[in-house]
C-alpha cells in the first residue's frame, strides 16, 4: 500500500516536471516561432484583428525589403572580420600570456596580474569614450580594425586559460625541459595543445559577445556598410519602425548564421559558455 | 651549480615578460589609460575633438541636481530588482528540473538556451512586435490594450521580462553544472531516512549549490546594473516612456554620444562603477550568512 501510494506520488512528479517544461519551452519558442511566421505574411495580415497564426499566403518580399534597405552583406562580412580577429587575438595573446602567469616565474608577476583583475572588474563603458578616442585620433573610425580593437586584448581570456593551466601538472613542462625543449617549444608544442577545450571555451564565449555587442559598434561604425549585424538592426528599427514583417525578416537574416552554428555545435557552446561561466 | 640556475631563472623571466608583454601592454593602452582618462574627464568640460577643460566638480554637482539622472539610478535599481530574484529562481527551478531523470534533457537545455547565442538586438525586435499596443499578439490573447513598451509605469517591467527570458537558459546552464556535482548518495541517504523531496531540496540541493548560486547571481547583478542594449533597442529615444526606463548606463550612452557631453557622460560612468562596487561588497558581505563553502 505504502508503496503505491509513493509510485503515485513518483509519478505525479514526473508530470508536473513534464508539464512546467514544456509550458517553459513553449514560452521560449514562441517569440522565435512568430518572428518566422510575421516576416512570411503580408503587412496588411500581420496588423490584421484578430490575427491569424499561419501566414495566407508565404511572402518572401520580406526578406527583400530588408536586403535592400540594409547591406545585409556588409553586415555579414564585417561580423565576422570582428568575430575572427577578435577570437585569433584572444585565443593567442591570452594563451601566451595565461601560461606565463600559471607556470612561469617573473618580476612583477603579482601586479601585473592585478591589472587583468582590474579590467575584469571594470565594466566596459568606463574605457569606451576615451577607446572611441583612440580610434578617431588614429583615423580608424568606420573600419574593420575599430570593430576590432578593444578586443585585441582579453583579460578575461587571460585569467581563464591562466585556469587551465593550473590545471595542468608542472612535471610535463620540466619533462618537456627535460627532452631540449625551451620555455617556447614547451609552451607551445606540449602544453598549449593541452588546454584545447578551455581554447575552444573561449572561442565561443568571444565569438558570442563580439556578436552580441551594441555600444561599441554603433558608436565607432557609423557608415552603414561598416555596421555589424546589431548596429544594422538598431538602424533598421528606426526605417522600419512598423512595418513588423520586414523588421522580422531583417532579424532572422541577423540571426540565422550563429543560431545555425548553434544547433550543430550545440554541446560546444552550453559547455563552452558553462565553463566561462562567471563573467 | 647556483650560477646555472639563476641563469634559468632569469630565461624564465624573459620569457614570462615576453609572454605577458602584448596582453599587459595592450591593457594598459585600452583599459588601465582609458580609466584614468574617464575618471579625469569626469571633472572636465569637454570642448570637442578630444579636448577637456577643467572644471572641478561641476559635472558631478550637476548630474545629482539632475532628477533624469536620479530617475535613471532608480531605474536601474528596479531592474536589478525586478530580474535577479525572480530570474535566479526560475533558473534554478529550470536547472533542478533538468539534473532530475527526464527525457530529452538535451532537447529542453537546447531550447532554453537559445536566447543566449542570438544578439539581444535581434531577440528585442520580435518582442517588440509581441508588445505592440496595437496589433501586438499579447494585447490580441488577452484582449486588453496595455502599452507595453510606451506606458511609462509598464514599460521597465516588460524590459525585465525580455531580460529574464533572454538569461533563464544561461543562468540554468551554470547552475545545473553546480547541481550535477552532488553526490547522488546524499539523496539516497536522505530518502531511508524518509525526507521528501521539499525537504531534500532545501536541506541538501540549496547548499550544496549555494556556492554556483552565489557566482551566478553576482553575475547577474553585474549585468543587470550595466545594462543597455535590450533597452535601448525596446525603447528608443523618442518613446514617451523613455525617462522611466532608461538606464545609467543608457543615459550615459546618451549624454556621451548623443549630446556629446563626455565629461558629464564621464561622470555617470564613474558613479555607475561605484554603484557596481558597493553592490559587489554587499553581495560579498552577505554571503557569509547563507553560501555554504564546507563541502
Amino acid at each position: 500500500m505504502k508503496t503505491k501510494s509513493l509510485e503515485g506520488s513518483r509519478r505525479s512528479t514526473k508530470i508536473v516536471t513534464y508539464a512546467a517544461l514544456i509550458i517553459g519551452s513553449v514560452i521560449m519558442i514562441f517569440p522565435f516561432l512568430w518572428m518566422i511566421l510575421t516576416s512570411l505574411k503580408t503587412q496588411t495580415e500581420s496588423i490584421q484583428v484578430p490575427p491569424t497564426i499561419f501566414p495566407k499566403e508565404l511572402i518572401f518580399s520580406n526578406f527583400t525589403d530588408a536586403i535592400n534597405s540594409l547591406p545585409f552583406v556588409n553586415m555579414y562580412v564585417n561580423t565576422i572580420l570582428m568575430i575572427v580577429f577578435r577570437v585569433i587575438f584572444a585565443v593567442v595573446f591570452s594563451s601566451m600570456a595565461g601560461y606565463a602567469f600559471a607556470k612561469l616565474n617573473f618580476k612583477g608577476k603579482n601586479i601585473l596580474f592585478g591589472i587583468v583583475l582590474m579590467q575584469m572588474m571594470l565594466p566596459s563603458q568606463i574605457f569606451i569614450i576615451p577607446q572611441y578616442q583612440m580610434v578617431a585620433k588614429l583615423g580608424m573610425a568606420n573600419s574593420i580594425a575599430a570593430l576590432v580593437f578593444p578586443g585585441i586584448v582579453s583579460a578575461f581570456g587571460t585569467f581563464f586559460l591562466r585556469q587551465a593551466y593550473l590545471g595542468i601538472p608542472n612535471e610535463i613542462a620540466e619533462a618537456a625541459y627535460l627532452d631540449g625543449c625551451n620555455q617556447w617549444q614547451a609552451f607551445y608544442k606540449v602544453m598549449a595543445p593541452l588546454t584545447t577545450s578551455s581554447v575552444a571555451a573561449l572561442t565561443v564565449f568571444t565569438a558570442v559577445f563580439a556578436y552580441s555587442d551594441l555600444m561599441w559598434p554603433l558608436v565607432v561604425n557609423s557608415d552603414l556598410n561598416m555596421m555589424t549585424l546589431s548596429s544594422g538592426l538598431a538602424t533598421l528599427r528606426g526605417q522600419f519602425s512598423t512595418n513588423f514583417p520586414v523588421l522580422m525578416a531583417g532579424s532572422l537574416l541577423a540571426m540565422l548564421p550563429m543560431v545555425i552554428l548553434y544547433l550543430f555545435f550545440q554541446k560546444q557552446f552550453i559547455e563552452g559558455i558553462a565553463m566561462t561561466g562567471g563573467k | 651549480m647556483n650560477k646555472k640556475m639563476s641563469k634559468a631563472a632569469s630565461s624564465e623571466q624573459r620569457w614570462g615578460w615576453f609572454m605577458v608583454a602584448p596582453t599587459i601592454i595592450g591593457l594598459l593602452v585600452l583599459n588601465v589609460w582609458p580609466f584614468i582618462q574617464t575618471i579625469w574627464a569626469s571633472f572636465c568640460e569637454h570642448l570637442g575633438f578630444g579636448h577637456y577643460r577643467f572644471i572641478g566638480l561641476d559635472n558631478y554637482i550637476n548630474m545629482f541636481q539632475n532628477a533624469d539622472f536620479w530617475k535613471a539610478t532608480g531605474n536601474t535599481l528596479l531592474f536589478v530588482v525586478l530580474t535577479v530574484p525572480v530570474g535566479i529562481f526560475l533558473s534554478l527551478l529550470v536547472a533542478v528540473m533538468l539534473n532530475a531523470k527526464v527525457k530529452f534533457k538535451g532537447g529542453f537545455r537546447t531550447i532554453f538556451f537559445l536566447p543566449m547565442v542570438c544578439a539581444p538586438a535581434a531577440v528585442t525586435m520580435v518582442w517588440r512586435w509581441i508588445f505592440n499596443a496595437d496589433y501586438g499578439v499579447l494585447n490580441q490573447i488577452f484582449g486588453t490594450h496595455v502599452k507595453w513598451i510606451t506606458d511609462p509605469n509598464v514599460a521597465l517591467i516588460s524590459c525585465a521580462v525580455v531580460a529574464i527570458w533572454s538569461a533563464i537558459g544561461y543562468d540554468a546552464v551554470l547552475l545545473l553544472s553546480g547541481l550535477q556535482n552532488i553526490s547522488k548518495s546524499y539523496y539516497e541517504a536522505a530518502s531511508i531516512d524518509g525526507a521528501g523531496k521539499i525537504k531534500q531540496f532545501f536541506s541538501i540541493t540549496l547548499p550544496m549549490v549555494s556556492p554556483t548560486l552565489f557566482v551566478t547571481m553576482i553575475m547577474r547583478l553585474m549585468a543587470s546594473l550595466k545594462v543597455y542594449d535590450l533597452i535601448y533597442m525596446m525603447v528608443e529615444e523618442t518613446n514617451p516612456a523613455l525617462t522611466n526606463v532608461q538606464s545609467l548606463i543608457y543615459l550615459f550612452y546618451r549624454e556621451s554620444f548623443v549630446a556629446g557631453s563626455r565629461g558629464s557622460g564621464s561622470a555617470i560612468a564613474v558613479w555607475t562603477v561605484l554603484l557596481i562596487g558597493i553592490a559587489t561588497v554587499f553581495q560579498f558581505w552577505g554571503q557569509k550568512k547563507w553560501v555554504n563553502y564546507e563541502v
